[in-house]
């Protein structure tokens, strides 16, 4: 122990609230952080670990709560307030200005002036002196765009130092560094603790905690659920604590796959290169099945139904559907050949938000109601009600601008888009993120009646209940390939997070 | 409550809303005409009478028609979030390329005018074809590519037209749209002039074509949202090459106007055209971020622009003041758009 660990500690949150529309994301978290410890901060996605970061670092306000910092209450009402705090955030997405050079981004924003102008020589000192102090070395002559991940990493390091941050937060760091980076990536975190500089550690990589860890905490639906030593904290207790709650109950039945049900759908080979690359993926899915896509964030699974949907061009492989080879180069080939791609941002991808909801409704299949030259407007206005009766579409009529519904509502506006059109197969990114529970059971509920009227769905889901509850397979996606599948009856949370995080389960599985 | 009860309510509903909407623009529609017709007394006033004259009345819609019709094309670009600068030059080139076309030709009248017709719509067409091509194969912002199409239409046409008006050999074929009247022959009836004739079959024939077939509704959805719209299945690529060719189509027309009128294909003709179509588009309320637009609101914003002009030039306002003027007018009328949606929005 140190002595500062005897002192208040650097950071202290308390009863911290967050709820968005219909979602608690915090409810009343507290989490402290020692000068010099690095504390990890570990939990499935949406259990609430980004938006308990993002009220640290004055992206967002709390409802309620408090925070302190060195012991003294503090209001962080903006990123500048932070950075004044001392607090550094490191995203998982960095915030590097490509075409500035590793100077510029390191000083950016608190440029040494002389006068009126830009004092380069002073910004060349301190970013070496920073970098120096840690051993870093660096490319300076070269701009952000043509640094390597692990590079821009240490940037993005140097940045929080210059601002003299004494807390600095790490969302998932390793993600896309090697292992000769990883390992003096931990040196340097070492080094930094050394000097006082507290950290928060936010990984999926569960392996990695106890080389790098003093603490963890383990955040599940929003509240902090434990917080021990990591020397106490096998594994397997830590997988045990994020998956915790028994499997709600707010799913319907699913009707039992047909023994001789044919297959709808053959995926053979699939690779795509469009964001995460998706490698030789193959599955198939019978007709009344539903296949769960399994897998953290960033894992691969948007990837390979946006190459099913003609949303991505698949690079090789090929795709049956009823026996017979189909090339999908578009989302309209995809259309029709049945596929309904039902798209994981409602918003950005699945709506026109400035139409109404009868011009959504009809957006895909605009053809059948197309007479002549014009279309026949009140037999658009005859479907849509039949939807918004059948779907429950809380809407004051067709007529209303989708942006003005609820994000369930919404949703089901996307739904009655593919459900008019003669599709077969469903492919569900994310089906219910963000809508409330009543939304969520119609939905599901939803997805049942369409598999009594022969349809076969894919389900990428990354809330863990819902991929298990719902889903006839399960298939465990990690970097752009099928890790694992597993039956319905054989597939426990544990399992399919070990298979997620790449994580073996001691005493679970007989691989150690 | 069952389905079918839901949906009867839906249905009743849905013809609420529609006869509401009706009855909100026929009241929108009225209440500008008001406004109008009270300015315009107000100006006749000021004008001595001079405004309301027949013939005064026939020339302001006369000088409106080419950038009615520009920023009818103007308004399917700017609805997908995109804008054509190119469109003056295009102006410039077709009038030079048809007075070109027209002397080798040797048909007689109408058949002279229609190839002439026909080659200038396939210039025009192109050009915009061509202007697509950048964005929607590489992503370029438009302001750019019709930037560039700008540049060489304008040197072409001054290269083809050897840095002077063209004049047409014989003007004859041409005359009846440059200067003729339709509907003449009634006693006490001025007549209308073809070439206003053409701007409302332009403006009706788009206004349909936006509001009620496939392609309008694909339009809008692009703008609204081109990433909803591709994966709905639209072939986004083809609806925005489209616009480019329909604005670089309705640019052609806008060129053999003003060639037919002034006997002659000048490569200067539409210089600063583009800016005066944008104006219009922009006054008409369509909004420069894609996904909402009407024609009907284009062509008023054409006629708000004509008359001011037109009751400027009665008062003897001089020219530097009427472009402050203008200004002023684009400014307050996007202003107002601005606020009447933040109005709405909160409602």
């Amino acid at each position: 122990m140190t002595a500062a660990a005897l002192d208040a500690p650097l950071l202290a949150m308390r009863g911290i609230v967050k709820t968005f529309p219909g979602v608690r994301a915090l409810d009343g978290v507290s989490f402290d952080v020692r000068a010099g410890e690095v504390h990890a901060l570990v939990g499935e996605n949406g259990a609430g670990k980004s938006t308990l970061m993002k009220i640290l670092a004055g992206a967002q306000p709390a409802d309620a709560g408090e925070i302190d910092v060195d012991g003294k209450p503090v209001v962080i009402d903006g990123p500048r307030t932070a950075e004044k705090l001392g607090i550094g955030m490191i995203y998982q997405e960095f915030n590097l200005v490509p075409d500035l050079g590793v100077i510029e981004n390191i000083v950016l924003g608190v440029e040494p002036r002389r006068g009126l102008f830009l004092d380069k020589a002073g910004a060349a000192n301190e970013a070496s002196k920073v970098l120096g102090e840690l051993g870093i070395a660096l490319p300076l002559d070269r701009t952000a765009r043509r640094l390597s991940v692990a590079e821009q990493q240490l940037t993005e390091i140097a940045k929080c130092l210059v601002r003299h941050a004494r807390l600095i937060v790490m969302d998932e760091p390793t993600a896309a560094l090697t292992d000769r980076e990883i390992d003096a990536l931990f040196a340097l975190i070492a080094k930094l603790k050394a000097q006082n500089v507290g950290f928060v550690y936010i990984s999926h990589r569960l392996e990695e905690l106890p080389h790098v860890a003093d603490r963890v905490t383990v955040l599940r639906d929003g509240k902090a659920i434990e917080t021990r030593p990591i020397a106490q904290m096998p594994q397997d207790d830590l997988i045990r604590l994020m998956v915790g709650r028994p499997l709600e109950s707010h799913f319907p039945d699913l009707p039992p796959v047909e023994a001789d049900a044919p297959v709808v759908l053959d995926v053979r080979d699939l690779s795509s290169a469009s964001g995460v690359p998706v490698q030789d993926v193959a599955f198939q899915v019978h007709r009344g099945e539903v296949v769960g896509l399994a897998g953290l964030v960033g894992a691969g699974r948007t990837e390979i139904v946006r190459a099913i949907a003609g949303a991505d061009i698949p690079t090789a492989g090929e795709l049956r559907i009823d026996g017979v080879r189909v090339v999908i180069h578009s989302p309209h080939s995809a259309i029709r050949a049945g596929i309904a791609f039902i798209t994981e941002d409602r918003k950005a991808q699945g709506l026109v938000l400035g139409m109404t909801v009868r011009e959504n409704t009809t957006l895909a299949h605009l053809d059948h109601f197309v007479h002549g030259p014009f279309i026949d407007r009140p037999a658009e206005t005859e479907t849509t009600n039949t939807e918004i009766a059948e779907l429950r579409i809380r809407t004051p009529s067709s007529e209303q601008t989708v942006r003005n519904l609820s994000g369930g509502n919404q949703q089901k506006v996307v739904l009655a888009k593919w459900l008019i059109g003669q599709a077969r197969i469903f492919l569900f990114d994310e089906p219910t993120r963000g809508i409330d529970i009543g939304a969520k059971a119609e939905i599901y509920t939803l997805m049942v009646e369409l598999l009594r009227r022969g349809a076969a769905i894919v389900m990428v889901s990354s809330e863990l209940p819902e991929v298990l509850g719902m889903s006839h397979r399960v298939l465990v996606v990690r970097d752009g390939r099928i890790q694992a599948e597993f039956e319905r009856a054989d597939a426990t949370p544990d399992k399919v997070i070990a298979a997620a995080t790449g994580v073996a389960l001691r005493g679970t599985q007989g691989t150690r | 409550m069952a389905e079918s009860d839901v949906k009867a309510v839906m249905d009743a509903r849905a013809d609420d809303a529609i006869a509401k909407r009706r009855r909100a623009a026929v009241i929108r529609t009225a209440s500008l005409a008001v406004g109008f017709i009270g300015l315009v007394v107000a100006v006749n006033l000021l004008a001595h009478g001079n405004f309301l004259e027949p013939g005064n009345l026939t020339n302001v819609l006369r000088q409106i028609t080419v950038n009615a019709i520009l920023a009818v094309g103007q308004t399917f670009v700017i609805i997908t979030a995109g804008i054509d600068l190119s469109v003056g030059s295009i102006i410039g080139l077709c009038g030079v390329v048809m007075a070109l076309v027209a002397n080798t030709l040797h048909l007689g009248g109408p058949g002279t005018f229609l190839v002439t017709l026909c080659v200038g719509l396939a210039v025009g067409c192109a050009a915009g074809w061509i202007n697509a091509q950048p964005v929607v194969r590489l992503g370029l912002p438009p302001f750019i590519t019709t930037l560039a199409m700008m540049q060489v239409a304008r040197g072409l046409a001054f290269i083809l037209a050897h840095g002077q008006p063209i004049p047409l050999a014989d003007s004859t074929p041409f005359d009846w749209l440059g200067t003729g009247y339709i509907f003449a022959g009634i006693p006490g009836f001025p007549g209308i002039p073809w070439v206003v004739l053409v701007m409302a079959v332009v403006a009706v024939v788009f206004a349909i074509i936006l509001g009620r077939t496939a392609y309008g509704r694909y339009v809008l959805a692009v703008g609204g949202n081109e990433e909803a719209a591709r994966l709905a299945g639209i072939d986004t690529r083809t609806v925005k090459t489209l616009v480019y060719v329909i604005s670089g189509g309705c640019a052609a027309v806008g060129g053999l106007l003003l060639m037919a009128r002034f006997s002659s294909g000048a490569p200067q003709n539409g210089v600063g055209a583009e800016l005066q179509c944008i104006a219009a588009v922009v006054v008409g309320g369509t909004s420069l971020m894609g996904g909402r637009g009407t024609i009907v609101g284009t062509f008023f914003g054409a006629l708000l622009i004509g008359v001011l002009n037109n009751v400027m030039n009665l008062l003897n306002i001089e020219s530097y003041t009427q472009q402050i003027v203008l200004g002023a007018v684009i400014l307050l009328a996007v202003v107002l758009d601005e606020l009447r949606k933040r109005y709405l929005a909160a409602r």
